[in-house]
């Protein structure tokens, strides 16, 4: 039979064989936060904010299969602090100044550090220097806030069948480059690409529409990050 | 010049089968052959292959050994690894930059010769040690250093011999390795240097079904030799039983954990046995395929390893119907890994034999389930399969009885540091670390690195303790510290290795063991504060927990080890702040480059 019953914090959830915990959490209106994973795309396992403990082990949700009787542990304060810590590292690995970015009130990021009520980060800023691309007609790439998750790069070759976008170099050195040696405008990546979508920062952004909404009338202006999930409204 | 690139790529590439699952065969030729994988030459391979230019591109960033601009037609890498480092590498290497006229990470203005540091090459028994090209040089000082620059200046192919001072020990002078390394087997144990009877085992394994050598393997108990133990049996019963006939064994040589050159000497002396156990490996799983990962940096083997496998395939031990055995094909390639450590976990090797970068994939599926090209896979260690072939040739009860209940057999260990006779030790697991110190000849010794930096840092009070699985592990890594050394020094210097090693793929590690490094440099810069001891006993946890791979997993070890078991030496160095600043605030550079886009200086300075 493929129904299954796993525990998340105490509670039961019932669940599907085949499905990953994540699956299973947001499905049961359980909001595990995430960045890497998006719906419509394979799971990477990246950023790993999804981190859980399963059985006593960590494990990221979004990759985890789940299992009969399988004992999550999510909402402990020893999870919590990891999650924090991790959204923390990407704020200081980067340059997010969200005073003057386009995807400010609509950031994933922005948003989960409002959730987990990260002032500052604990960590020292890093600085570092990362290159911009505004060659394309119709989309900026700006790498001072990718945070690594290849959403881009899974959603333009898995859903676009493009392939614009893939890692390259080792370590802190990693980063996103495209399929051609002219930068973006030489790859036949469009605006209205899937992967165009699916940014969770504003480190690929369709440029002209920036700043069109209002503050207040943004996306997590209304609600926190998570919200759809936790009123059962399923996964986004 | 455009042409001469275009033929050659294209005939590289033809070698290679125009598979794009060679990848990394194909830009290991071309990196060979120009110095370099240009841009030009990305696009040849991706048209070549049936790859993306951008995904050639993704490989040719990752390996320390690939370069998309050019180096020289000499290439010298320095080893930095500690041992190295404490023997005097630092003064080899100015001594080479001295000699060239350039700094490390440059190359010559001729375009002619590059020099640059490289991370452990497996040499720290007989380090300062280098890499020309793919020649070692060991026990290098100063002087070495200008005649081999002088060698390089003047040929353009170095006669035989001219770089090499003297030949090593066994295989290593013979005619297919040539080279100056040295073997420096200081005890020989019943399971790895007892003489080898090529095929016996074999025959043995031959003669049994698989299941039953499965079974054997398994009333050894033996665990894996590369560091983390898993049962080999075990992993052997998964990947038998997993969907799907064609199934596949690798050969983990990728040997990259600093102070680890025990597989090394496998690979010189008892090649024979490795390959008896990959084979028995192939036929107790059901595969038909096997690949040999060598690491970049033991290319010099390559010749004696290749010179093996023909061998064995004349003689029918590889090849169809081995052994006589109707029904088992099995035969083995070797892939050459590039530089990159994070290739020794078996995930990132199986997509660097993919022609990948080497990141680790997620988990589940297991490599058994789904591994090398989706097939069901074992990955296991050099001297893993050395034990399977002595396992079946004397029996599982001999094999037990030996080491300790939780790890039976006996081990290959790497000693190198503050010691009189580094080298490889085959010891019976659960010898304590007070045996092999007064086995190598270490005196004074204040701390011991047992599994390198992945492991664990311990004193004095921790020298009875043991060496096996349950206890202190290893793959093989001990170094020793002697008086003097600063311990925490090297525990930076470790930190330094995994921020070069790790693949990126995910945060914790990417970005984690960048602030642990920070912090410790802070600490060793005299700007400490107590509480820094907690933010990195902390912060270390988290990269440990969160981190995706056993690389991630352990890289905080240096400081969480040395926290834990050398807390007096941070206490020593953090002073508590009295101005109502952190130590390491400078208010007078914090604000000197707004006064001089200002042209004003600052009123108030405290």
């Amino acid at each position: 039979m493929s129904d299954i019953t796993i525990l998340i914090d105490g509670v039961e959830v019932k669940a599907q064989a085949g499905q990953t915990i994540l699956e299973a959490a947001d499905n049961a209106g359980v909001y595990i936060p995430r960045l890497c994973a998006f719906k419509e795309l394979s799971p990477y396992g990246s950023c790993r904010v999804c981190t859980v403990m399963v059985n006593g082990r960590p494990q990221s949700a979004c990759t985890q299969p789940v299992a009969e009787g399988m004992i999550v542990e999510s909402q402990t304060p020893k999870v919590q602090d990891i999650r924090k810590g991790i959204i923390e590292m990407l704020f200081v690995e980067g340059n997010h100044f969200c005073m003057f970015c386009e995807k400010s009130g609509n950031c994933e990021l922005q948003a989960l550090a409002y959730r987990f009520g990260i002032a500052a980060p604990r960590y020292p800023l890093l600085f570092p220097k990362r290159e911009l691309d505004a060659s394309h007609p119709d989309i900026f790439i700006d790498r001072n806030r990718c945070i690594l998750c290849a959403r881009c790069i899974r959603a333009s070759r898995d859903i676009d069948g493009k392939g614009v976008f893939e890692f390259i170099g080792r370590g802190a050195c990693r980063r996103l480059a495209v399929n051609s040696e002219a930068l973006l405008a030489g790859t036949d990546a469009a605006a209205t690409d899937k992967a165009m979508d699916v940014c969770p920062v504003g480190a690929l952004f369709r440029k002209r529409v920036g700043y069109a909404t209002p503050v207040g009338q943004r996306k997590y202006d209304h609600k926190p990050i998570g919200s759809e999930i936790e009123a059962g409204k399923g996964a986004k | 010049m455009s042409e001469n690139l275009d033929k050659a790529v294209r005939d590289i590439c033809k070698a290679c089968g125009n598979d794009r699952g060679r990848l990394m065969d194909i830009v290991r030729g071309v990196q060979e052959k120009f110095g370099q994988v240009s841009s030009k030459a990305m696009d040849l391979i991706a048209a070549q292959a049936g790859a993306r230019r951008v995904e050639v591109q993704s490989v040719v960033t990752f390996y320390s050994f690939l370069s998309e601009k050019p180096k020289g037609k000499f290439v010298i890498r320095v080893s930095n690894c500690v041992p190295c480092m404490m023997s005097g590498a630092e003064r080899v290497a100015r001594s080479f930059e001295e000699a060239l006229g350039i700094s490390m990470g440059q190359t010559t203005p001729d375009g002619r010769i590059s020099l640059e540091w490289t991370a452990c090459i497996g040499m720290c028994d007989q380090g300062p040690a280098a890499l020309v090209n793919e020649q070692v040089m060991t026990y290098l000082g100063p002087d070495r250093a200008k005649g081999i620059v002088e060698v390089l200046k003047t040929h353009d192919e170095p006669p035989a011999m001219s770089l090499v001072h003297k030949l090593g020990d066994g295989n290593n002078a013979g005619d297919l390795i040539r080279s100056a390394v040295h073997n420096n087997i200081r005890k020989e144990g019943p399971v790895i240097f007892a003489p080898v009877t090529v095929g016996a085992a074999l025959h043995k394994a031959l003669s049994m079904t698989p299941q039953e050598v499965i079974r054997e393997v398994k009333t050894a108990r033996l665990r894996g030799r590369g560091g983390a133990g898993f049962p080999t049996g075990m992993k052997w019963d998964f990947t038998r039983a997993a969907e799907g006939k064609d199934k596949v064994v690798i050969c983990n040589a990728d040997e990259g954990e600093p102070g680890t050159f025990k597989d090394r000497v496998i690979l010189t002396e008892r090649a024979e046995l490795l390959l008896e156990g990959m084979t028995i490996a192939g036929y107790a799983i059901g595969a038909s395929t096997g690949i040999l990962y060598l690491r970049g940096e033991y290319a010099y083997l390559l010749a004696h390893l290749e010179n093996a496998l023909a061998g064995r395939r004349k003689a029918g031990l590889l090849g169809a119907s081995v052994g006589g055995k109707k029904g088992f094909d099995f035969d083995i390639r070797i892939q050459m890994g590039a530089g990159a450590y994070i290739c020794g976990e078996e995930t990132a090797l199986i997509s660097s034999c993919e022609g990948k970068r080497g990141d680790p994939k997620n988990r589940p599926p297991f490599p058994a389930q789904r591994g090398y090209m989706d097939k069901p896979t074992s990955v296991n260690n050099v001297e893993t399969f050395c034990c399977v072939a002595r396992i079946i040739e004397n029996g599982s009860g001999w094999f037990a009885e030996m080491g300790s209940r939780g790890s039976p057999g006996t081990k290959l260990l790497s000693v190198s540091g503050d010691c009189a006779k580094p080298g490889v030790y085959e010891a019976p697991f659960g010898i304590k670390l007070s045996e092999v110190l007064s086995l190598v000849g270490a005196a004074n010794t204040i701390a011991i690195q047992v599994g390198g930096p992945s492991g664990q840092m311990v004193g004095p009070k921790d020298f009875e303790r043991t060496i096996c699985y349950d206890d202190l592990a290893t793959g093989g890594s001990v170094i020793v510290l002697g008086k003097g050394r600063d311990l925490l020094k090297v525990a930076a210097e470790f930190m330094e290795f995994f921020v070069e090693e790790s693949c990126g793929y995910c945060t914790p590690c990417r970005v984690g063991n960048v602030l642990l490094k920070e912090r410790l440099d802070k600490i060793l810069a005299g700007l400490g504060e107590p509480a820094d001891m907690a933010y990195l006993e902390q912060l270390g946890q988290t990269v440990k927990t969160a981190s995706r791979c056993g690389l991630g997993q352990t890289s905080a070890n240096p400081v969480l080890s040395t926290l834990k078991n050398f807390p007096e030496l941070y206490q020593s160095l953090v002073k508590a702040e009295t101005d109502g600043f952190q130590r390491s605030f400078d208010l007078a550079e914090a604000v000197s480059q707004a006064e001089a886009i200002t042209g004003r200086k600052m009123i108030h300075m405290h």
